[in-house]
């Protein structure tokens, strides 16, 4: 505590309340944090390394620990072709719902950074989609998208698939971007609330100067908004690889899982690798936990990786914001002010600010 | 600008908001351009955007209010624009499945999440007290290590927690729903991050000067500081504990919680997609009945960085 001072003092006798007083000072702080190191050090800290002694076991859900094996089991996985086909499908269904979702998300972010009546309220229909369970929108998005929803008869009546199943549970592009549109309808909204936080931190002189210089909005969007929200931005990404690359819940129930179904289509066109896991270990015809652990590492490691990659990638790209070769910079400044600048009704006097000391201020949201 | 200044050009509910913010020592006008209200197109986007976030529930409902005949009959659209009584009639069936007990799992449903956020809360905002306000050897080595934590990937972990929970007789049991999730990295770092800003040293000094042990302090000065951090947490907490579904899967049998309630309804009621869509839609009934009491708090939560759960 603060008000401990260490200096030694001069001999005296302490009574026991001092005592018990000092040592409630020096040892309640760790007292304090010991439940979670101690919750941690047994389901989080042990499981790790004993995820390692089951992969490297012939383990099985009902027999239990059998011999020891070495690398077989990764081996093994690595050789599934089922294996490499629910990475793929895992990385598609990851593009085809994370690349919409950004987007859409930056889109309704800056649509709620105005102004708006009711603010609250529209803030909270965003969220809807957050707190509805991803199981029932699977069951539901499994409605809409199958054989008599509303998207298959349409399709029909333009004649573009002819047989009467749907297709969304036939073709593999088909149903990655439905259960992509599944993850779009998850997160899209609750980005758009991180986003906008850091869109509403961003200095407004920064956009009066630039409507001042006859920046049009996107230009405003693209030259100051993106590169002053960086930092959210690749928060955001990242959040968004290690959730999006999880994917489980969705997938599982998209053909109304039922007690027998949940593997991914008839010929695993949507399996993902958190569902071949999980079929690997507690499926109804399988308990290989030792094959299952290995997976688990091998994703780990995978999803490092491209986590990794991803944020490298997103420096790099968000650093190099909109066009700025010296020449566009030139005729952005040539082409200032031949139309009259629409200064808002309520824009205060002092945004008048010189041509130059808003280039200054640009400059600065790139930094 | 003066708020009589927006009020003859935003209008009154502008102006009254400015003094809103005004009163709370906010600046005034901190909208973008300018104080204006935007027009109608923002709108009709975001009715749009309305429209699709409601969209999945809405269709559950009206599924949920056909017959199998209506739902069949009616390819390309949905079977109805307006719900009818045949959805609570369906409602009741799904209650009454003999194949499950809806009561059941959400009995269970509530005790793992409530369980769970209260332990969550309380234990984060004691370590969260511990690294914001006290000073000890190792402190920062130790919340480096809460932080490094959070870097693990969850499915590591799933196999081996599995056997642990074999073991330890757990399976098909709620204590392998609760135990593990009693405490977590991002909840202590949640607390530590807010009562670093929430909780002045001169109120610790002067309960310690009064002679307050250090738990007392902690209960009746930094619990009660840390109280809006700790309800968004308890919030966060309670929705991801309850719409989680892998791990239950994994671990759970017979005993159910709402998610696994799902998968069972195509079972129950084969070919009814009316009773099926019914009965997803009361298992998610209860979280839009918490958005909608607690929606301000969601939106506070997610925008101050909440992470995902």
């Amino acid at each position: 505590m603060a008000l401990q001072s260490a200096a030694p003092r001069p001999v005296r006798r302490v009574g026991w309340g001092q005592r018990l007083s000092r040592w409630d000072v020096k040892l309640s702080p760790y007292l304090y944090v010991s439940p979670f190191f101690l919750l941690f050090a047994v389901f989080g800290a042990f499981p790790l390394f004993f995820n390692i002694v089951v992969a490297l076991h012939d383990w099985h859900r009902r027999a239990g620990m059998g011999d020891f094996v070495g690398l077989d089991n990764f081996a093994w996985v690595l050789q599934q072709p089922l294996f490499w086909r629910s990475l793929e499908n895992t990385i598609s269904i990851f593009l085809l719902g994370g690349v919409p979702q950004l987007i859409l998300a930056l889109f309704i972010a800056s649509i709620l950074d105005q102004n708006l009546r009711a603010r609250t309220f529209w803030r909270m229909s965003v969220l809807i989609p957050f707190v509805v369970m991803p199981v029932a929108t699977s069951m539901i998005f499994g409605q809409v998208f199958g054989q008599f929803g509303i998207l298959v008869p349409n399709l029909h009546a333009l004649g573009l698939f002819t047989e009467s199943s749907s297709p969304f549970f036939q073709e593999r592009l088909l149903s990655h971007i439905a259960i992509g549109s599944m993850v779009v309808f998850r997160w899209t909204g609750y980005n758009a609330l991180i986003l906008l936080a850091a869109m509403q931190a961003v200095p407004r002189d920064l956009y009066e100067a630039a409507t001042v210089d006859g920046a049009g909005r996107s230009r405003q969007f693209f030259s100051i908004t993106i590169p002053s929200i960086r930092p959210t931005l690749i928060f955001v990404i990242l959040t968004m690889t290690i959730g999006g690359l999880e994917i489980f819940d969705e997938a599982r129930l998209f053909d109304g899982g039922g007690t027998g179904g949940g593997a991914g289509g008839t010929d695993n066109q949507w399996t993902t690798v958190m569902l071949y896991m999980f079929n690997l270990g507690f499926g109804e015809w399988q308990d290989r936990l030792g094959q299952a652990a290995a997976v688990g590492w091998i994703f780990a490691f995978i999803i490092l990786i491209i986590s990794l990659l991803n944020f490298v990638l997103t420096r790099a790209i968000s650093s190099s914001d909109a066009p700025r070769t010296g020449r566009t910079r030139r005729r952005a400044r040539g082409a200032r002010m031949p139309q009259p600048v629409p200064v808002p009704a309520t824009a205060p006097v002092e945004a008048t600010t010189s041509p130059a000391v808003a280039d200054d201020a640009m400059e600065g949201a790139r930094r | 600008m003066s708020t009589a200044y927006i009020e003859n050009t935003a209008g009154r509910g502008a102006a009254r908001y400015a003094a809103k913010r005004a009163s709370r020592g906010r600046p005034i006008a901190a909208h973008h351009p300018s104080a204006r209200r935007p027009g109608w197109v923002t709108y009709a986007i975001l009715g749009v955007v309305f429209v699709m976030s409601v969209f999945p529930l809405y269709a559950a409902a009206m599924y949920g209010s056909s017959t199998t005949t209506e739902i069949s009959r009616a390819v390309g659209t949905l079977p109805r624009w307006l719900p009818t009584a045949t959805l609570f009639e369906n409602f009741g069936a799904v209650v009454a499945a003999e194949q499950f007990s809806i009561w059941l799992a959400f009995g269970n449903s509530l005790l793992v999440a409530v369980a769970v956020s209260a332990s969550v809360v309380f234990f984060s905002t004691l370590a969260g007290f511990s690294f914001s306000k006290l000073r000890f050897p190792g402190r920062q080595a130790l919340y480096v290590a809460v932080l490094a934590t959070l870097i693990i990937p969850a499915q590591v972990g799933t196999i081996p927690l599995f056997v642990m929970m074999n073991e330890f007789g757990w399976i098909d049991s709620v204590l392998a729903l609760i135990v593990p999730g009693l405490v977590g990295a991002f909840g202590v770092f949640w607390m530590t991050q807010y009562l670093q800003e929430a909780l002045p040293y001169e109120l610790i000094e002067a309960a310690r000067v009064d002679g307050a042990s250090m738990f007392r302090t902690f209960w009746s000065i930094a619990l009660p500081a840390a109280r809006p951090a700790a309800a968004t947490l308890a919030l966060f907490t309670f929705i991801g504990s309850w719409n989680s579904f892998f791990w239950p899967s994994v671990v759970m049998r017979s005993q159910l919680t709402m998610p696994l309630v799902v998968p069972q309804l195509r079972g129950a009621f084969t070919s009814d997609t009316g009773l099926v869509m019914a009965g997803v839609f009361l298992v998610a009934l209860p979280l839009l009945v918490v958005l909608a009491l607690a929606g301000k708090h969601l939106v506070a939560g997610v925008m101050a960085g909440a992470v995902k759960g």
